[in-house]
């Protein structure tokens, strides 16, 4: 049932474009303030090495320098998951482009001229360039000390005396009996390299320390209470002494919620007697300095009966997490507990190891490990469906998942915590007009193909994440909504506005959205990551809403002589419900109401409202077990191509997504989420990824080398529609959509191009190279 | 943020170019000619140059002229490539430009800093090689015509000092048949994979190439084999592939192997194009 | 000749948006990084600094430039014309409903080099609109609507025009 409110479910503008339209709302880089001074990084020209000597004398020889920072100054490690990375590389370097010294200078070309001049002198080590060499018998060990590691969090389990960063099992059922019965089976691997997020804004962060000990941090980031954690678990700053202001965030898409500038900038003005200084990534240090995107090797094993029932699956697979573990520890564990896919699978076996190599280290990317299972899994089901003989959107709705089931971890689904896998299907399938030519020869040369993909996620956030919401009013009734959650061009202030507006049942264009944080006045929340924000600080408004509408009801009680029962709100104002005429405007009560005789009462409303995840638990080491969602969102992506045959290019005609967001709160936004998400995944899946040399050297560290979808070369036109079963839980029935339109469309735009080729493309990215080399290998 | 500090000198004539040149080489500095200066600022930038000295050639007046002077074409180098393409006195040259970077950039890039570029495509040669053109070179104290064949060895050989003021094509080269096609790893703006220009005089084509070796260039040998209309069009080009001039170029953007099997398609195309053309 | 050495900051007039500013500049500064710190005009971001992105897009005597890819010296005594110069236009309400805009970060670029787009060649036909919006990256919205937006622009530009 669709849920159809006064603001809820309508296309409210966003409330942050007239400030983006005119150039004038202010990004993190765009503070300049006299006397700042600017941090520059030296870098590694090396991917694995011994640091040898660091001569920084002609460095200090620049004028305007005023400290150089090296790896000494704070000789250990932090991580989010896994402590394994030092801030600054000290003794040995792990990738091209690691940090290893930090110039302060006066002005940025200073800091730029000095870093060029240190001389660093290296040890060349073997490097490791890829995970299957990391999981090899005779691989270079990357981190000696791997055993004495501190864990951040449980469900990491490092392997010493290997590469192995963490290991993640999963085993239901049993799997080896089931896998013996199967009367058909497949294999299939699967591989890509790792990319960026390239957030059009580089990462940007300026701390200064003052004299009475506050650090004070600006950063472009969607994680400030995270930057607040590691300043104090590594650093032993009070959590209390740490103040983050985060404005407007020019895109993330994952990147920017792990933690690596802020210490960097932290040893630079402590460096300085604590004046502010200024870090800003260039794109080169943007690419690789900073956490990328994950590469990924896995192998796929599916068993069913010869009329497609699939009874056991077996997942194998290396995520190249780079030089340190950081977020890629949890998204070896996140692709592990949705290993199947959105399938009822009743015997599975997986096996999750994040690899260390010599690449620039990776964190989590939109979809959080998803569009890259996504990918192998929906391969694979084709693949299947080709072997079985049997359609494929046949077979993916024979085995889709339904409530009742249980996913890998065996939690209990319920038709509260799934969306409709079969129906988003159904949806695409009309969309995409699957049922007429799934392939066409449009002439000699150009054929037309169509690739279909299904896929689910969990939100997995830490089994306490939480958001709150604070409401104050202004003296004409209108109300200041303050949320933590960073706006990143996801829409979420909008959404988080309506979901107040509704509840309170007033014009949204009375309530003032804050849209930067700052997280001494914010109530905490958790990150703005894992599609959770509508989901929690949504809860969290609500509950905000109705504090406020508590408060307001008690003081118009005594204004209007009633009860608080006989009263409600709508129009800025509180009504008698039996005769609504009878009200008092919320700019009466929200200050307190004050007699004509001058006494006042009730004093001003503060409504709050906060939201913490619940019943979920940590995953079993041997198993997997656990509860480890609030809920599964299921989707489904379609794409058309056009392929040449005579030299393998293509355009992207159609894309499809399908999605069961629960109640969309706000159409065009959620609209919005979905093409930029199938963009994101399209263009990562057709062109985007690192390419290294024989000593893991980066080659492409910049845009005009790492190449990306550009204007015309989107598909010509993105379908999206929702299938709308309410979530629960959720504010007004809504789940979490932010990383959804990605997760399914490198599958789709594979399984189309492998279909119009008539080869099976397992590699990304499917440039026309690829498909021209599959070819030739298959001999076709 | 260019790291380094350097002078900047606007001059207004050639020979003001070259004696500033002259004055500051003498006093041991780095100099470097500065045109639309993109690559000037993003290889110093990125620290893989550097220069004391800085001149920029736009004020002089015949750096940047465009016109039809009698029988020939003038093709200032200080011009830029978007300006080609919209005044298109030479259509191989301003369609060959046009494919070069992106748009906006274009505004920017100009066809004496692109033919001078220290990348390996420099496509804007391509039509220069096809028409015969010549260049007009500022030298110390005199300024001097030559064929661009002359001067052209794998890149424009200049002496320090020395500079390209202009680009002068014979009219007649402008209204002959001619096509050119750049294909790209993925997407539409890059550095070619393979550019393949081609320009029809009398019964002869000729052709010249970008991004298939370590520099642009024009081969007779390859243009007399791919001319011989008695041999079927796939061997013509089996065989002029065998006169390369040397290693297909091997990269991160494609493989030798691709970049042969597009270089064969793109010149089975051009031929299709040329021939069709008669 | 123009000559601004290398060891002091020259003043320098730069005309923008209709009014002169004085700047104090190195000859090896940007003209973005001198829009930026000394004027305050940050509409124009630093995406790549490789004349890549478009995100730092000026529109310079009426053509679009990467302001990344221009010595400050060498925009003394043209016109430039920034996103701040260009309140309440038509584009920046094509932008925002036709939902062009998400984490706004590329949107003054894609805008000026619209704005110079549609000053030139109103009549631009979809190959035009697609060669000179190819100079700008979006990571966010896919294009789609940036697209509509563009077209949205020149529609209005068209309607504008008195009939022939
Ligand atoms: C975004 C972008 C994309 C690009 N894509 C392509 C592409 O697809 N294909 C391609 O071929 N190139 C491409 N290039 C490279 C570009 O064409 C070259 O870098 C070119 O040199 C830039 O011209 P400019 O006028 O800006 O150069 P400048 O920086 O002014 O000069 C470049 C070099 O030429 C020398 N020089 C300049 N003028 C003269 C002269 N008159 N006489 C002698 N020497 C001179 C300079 O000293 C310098 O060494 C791209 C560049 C950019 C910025
Ligand atoms: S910053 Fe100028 S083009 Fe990217
Ligand atoms: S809106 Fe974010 S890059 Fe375009």
């Amino acid at each position: 049932m669709k849920y159809y409110g006064t603001t809820v479910g309508k296309s409210e503008q966003r409330v942050d474009v007239v400030g983006k339209a005119t150039g004038k709302v202010k990004y993190v880089g765009d503070y300049h303030v006299p006397g700042l001074l600017h941090a520059k990084l030296v870098t590694s020209t090396e991917a694995h090495a011994w640091i040898k000597s660091i001569d920084t004398t002609k460095a200090w020889e620049v004028p305007g320098v005023r400290a150089i920072v090296l790896g000494d100054a704070f000789p250990y490690h932090i991580g989010p998951i896994l402590a394994d990375r030092p801030p600054l590389a000290f003794k040995k370097v792990r990738y091209y482009g690691e940090p290893i010294a930090i110039i302060v200078a006066d002005s940025e070309h200073q800091g730029k001229l000095a870093a060029s001049l240190v001389e660093v002198e290296y040890e060349p080590l073997p490097v490791v360039n890829s995970v299957k060499q990391a999981f090899g018998p005779d691989a270079p060990i990357i981190h000696e000390d791997l055993g004495n590691y501190t864990k951040i969090i449980s469900n990491v389990y490092p392997v010493p005396g290997t590469n192995i960063g963490s290991h993640i099992k999963i085993r239901k059922g049993d799997f080896a009996t089931a896998w013996a019965a199967c009367e058909e089976t497949i294999s299939a691997t699967y591989s890509f390299n790792l990319s960026d997020h390239a957030a059009m804004e580089t990462r940007s962060t300026s701390v200064e320390i003052n004299p009475d000990g506050k650090v004070v941090v600006h950063s472009c980031t969607q994680s400030p209470y995270t930057i607040k954690k590691v300043l104090n678990q590594f650093f032993n700053i009070e959590v209390g002494d740490v103040v983050v202001h985060v404005p407007v965030v020019g895109g993330a898409f994952g990147g920017k919620g792990t933690v690596q500038l802020e210490p960097l900038a932290y040893l630079a003005s402590k460096a300085v007697g604590g004046k502010m200084v200024k870090l800003q990534y260039e794109r080169e240090e943007d690419m690789i300095t900073a956490p990328c995107h994950i590469g990924v090797d896995m192998t796929i094993k599916l068993g069913a009966t010869k009329e497609g029932e699939i009874l056991a699956g077996q997942y194998t697979f290396l995520i190249d997490a780079g030089a340190y573990t950081d977020q890629a520890a949890g998204i070896t564990r996140a692709m592990a507990l949705d290993c199947t896919g959105p399938y009822h699978i009743p015997h599975v076996w997986c096996d999750s190891y994040c690899m260390y190599t010599n690449h620039p280290f990776a964190t989590s990317f939109r979809g959080y490990g998803h569009p890259e299972l996504t990918f192998g899994i929906e391969r694979t089901m084709d693949k299947f469906a080709k072997q079985l003989k049997i359609d494929p959107v046949v077979l993916r709705l024979k085995n889709a998942i339904k409530p009742g089931h249980t996913s890998p971890t065996q939690s209990i689904l319920t038709a509260h915590n799934i969306g409709d896998a079969a129906k988003c299907i159904e949806r695409a399938k009309e969309l995409i007009e699957w049922d007429q030519n799934k392939e066409t020869l449009v002439d000699e040369n150009i054929v037309r193909s169509k690739g279909i993909s299904l896929f689910w996620k969990t939100s997995t956030t830490a089994t306490n994440a939480q958001a709150g919401v604070v409401l104050t009013f202004e003296a004409d009734g209108t109300l200041n909504l303050n949320c933590a959650a960073i706006e990143l061009g996801q829409g979420t202030k909008t959404v988080l506005a309506q979901i107040v507006a509704e509840k309170l049942q007033m014009n949204i264009n009375d309530i003032h959205v804050n849209m930067e944080v700052n997280t001494q006045y914010d109530p905490h929340q958790w990150r703005t990551v894992a599609s959770s924000t509508t989901f929690l600080a949504g809860r969290a408004a609500l509950l905000a809403a109705e504090d406020a509408i508590r408060q307001l009801k008690k003081t118009a009680a005594i204004a209007l002589q009633c009860s608080e029962e006989d009263l409600e709100v709508g129009g800025s104002r509180v009504y008698i419900k039996s005769n609504p005429q009878h009200a008092i405007p919320f700019k009466d009560v929200s200050y307190g109401y004050k007699f004509p005789n001058g006494h006042a009462v009730g004093g001003q409303v503060v409504g709050v409202g906060t939201y913490i995840q619940k019943h979920l638990t940590p995953m079993d080491k041997e198993t997997g077990f656990g509860d480890v969602g609030p809920w599964w969102s299921v989707g489904a992506q379609a794409i058309e191509v056009e392929w040449n045959k005579r030299d393998c290019t293509y355009k992207m005609l159609r894309a499809v997504t399908v999605l069961d967001g629960g109640t969309i709160l706000n159409p065009r936004a959620a609209e919005q989420q979905m093409r930029g998400g199938m963009f994101l995944g399209l263009s990562w899946a057709s062109t985007e990824s690192f390419v290294f040399d024989e000593s893991a050297i980066t080659q492409n560290p910049n845009f005009r080398n790492y190449q990306m979808i550009r204007f015309g070369e989107q598909p010509t036109e993105y379908l999206v529609d929702f299938v709308e079963t309410p979530a629960a839980d959720g504010p007004y029935g809504a789940r979490g959509i932010g990383e959804y339109g990605v997760i399914g469309a490198a599958a789709a735009l594979g399984n189309s191009l492998s279909r119009a080729a008539d080869v099976e493309l397992d590699h990304l990215p499917l440039i026309p190279e690829l498909i021209w080399q599959t070819k030739k290998e298959s001999g076709r | 943020m260019i790291p380094f500090n350097f002078d900047y000198y606007k001059p207004s004539t050639a020979y003001e170019a070259v004696a500033t040149y002259q004055m500051a080489a003498d006093a041991g500095k780095e100099v470097l000619y500065y045109s639309g200066g993109t690559e000037f600022i993003t290889f110093a930038r990125t620290n893989q140059l550097k220069a004391d000295v800085v001149i920029d050639l736009k004020s002089i007046p015949e750096c940047t002229v465009l016109e039809q002077n009698g029988s020939e074409c003038v093709i200032g180098s200080a011009v830029s490539l978007n300006e080609l393409v919209t005044f298109n006195l030479f259509p191989l040259l301003g369609e060959t430009v046009k494919r070069i970077a992106d748009h906006t950039s274009r505004n920017k890039i100009t066809i004496g800093g692109n033919v001078n570029s220290r990348l390996i495509y420099r496509e804007g040669l391509l039509p220069f090689l096809l028409a015969d053109a010549k260049v007009k070179i500022a030298r110390k104290e005199k300024e001097e015509i030559v064929p661009l064949a002359d001067l052209y060895k794998q890149e424009i050989t200049l002496e320090p000092g020395s500079f390209v003021v202009q680009f002068i094509v014979d009219h007649a080269y402008t209204t002959l048949p001619f096509s050119t096609l750049k294909k790209t790893r993925m997407s539409q703006v890059g550095y070619p994979i393979v550019t393949v220009s081609a320009l029809k005089k009398d019964q002869d084509i000729r052709f010249a190439f970008s991004g298939v070796c370590q520099y642009p260039f024009r081969s007779f040998e390859m243009e007399k084999i791919l001319s011989d209309g008695t041999m079927p069009e796939q061997d013509r080009i089996e065989q002029a592939l065998s006169k390369l001039p040397g290693p297909i170029l091997h990269d991160s953007y494609a493989s030798a192997g691709y970049r042969e099997f597009v270089f064969k398609n793109t010149l089975a195309d051009t031929l299709q194009m040329m021939e069709g053309n008669q | 000749m123009i000559v601004s050495n290398a060891t002091d900051k020259t003043v320098k007039k730069l005309l923008i948006n209709g009014q002169s500013h004085d700047v104090v500049i190195r000859s090896a500064d940007l003209l973005l990084d001198t829009l930026r710190s000394q004027l305050g005009l940050t509409g124009a971001k630093p995406g790549c600094g490789n004349g890549d992105c478009g995100a730092c897009a000026v529109v310079v005597d009426g053509k679009p430039m990467h302001s990344c890819l221009s010595l400050t010296i060498e925009a003394v005594g043209k016109s430039i014309t920034t996103i701040e110069g260009l309140q309440d236009s038509p584009i920046q309400k094509a932008f925002i409903e036709n939902w062009a805009i998400q984490c706004g970060y590329c949107t003054p670029g894609f805008i000026m080099n619209c704005y110079a787009l549609s000053e030139t060649y109103p009549d631009a036909d979809d190959e035009t609109i697609e060669e000179w919006m190819q100079s700008n990256l979006c990571r966010c919205t896919g294009y789609q609507e940036i697209k509509e937006a563009v077209k949205t622009i020149l529609q209005i530009k068209k309607d504008q025009r008195p009939a022939q």
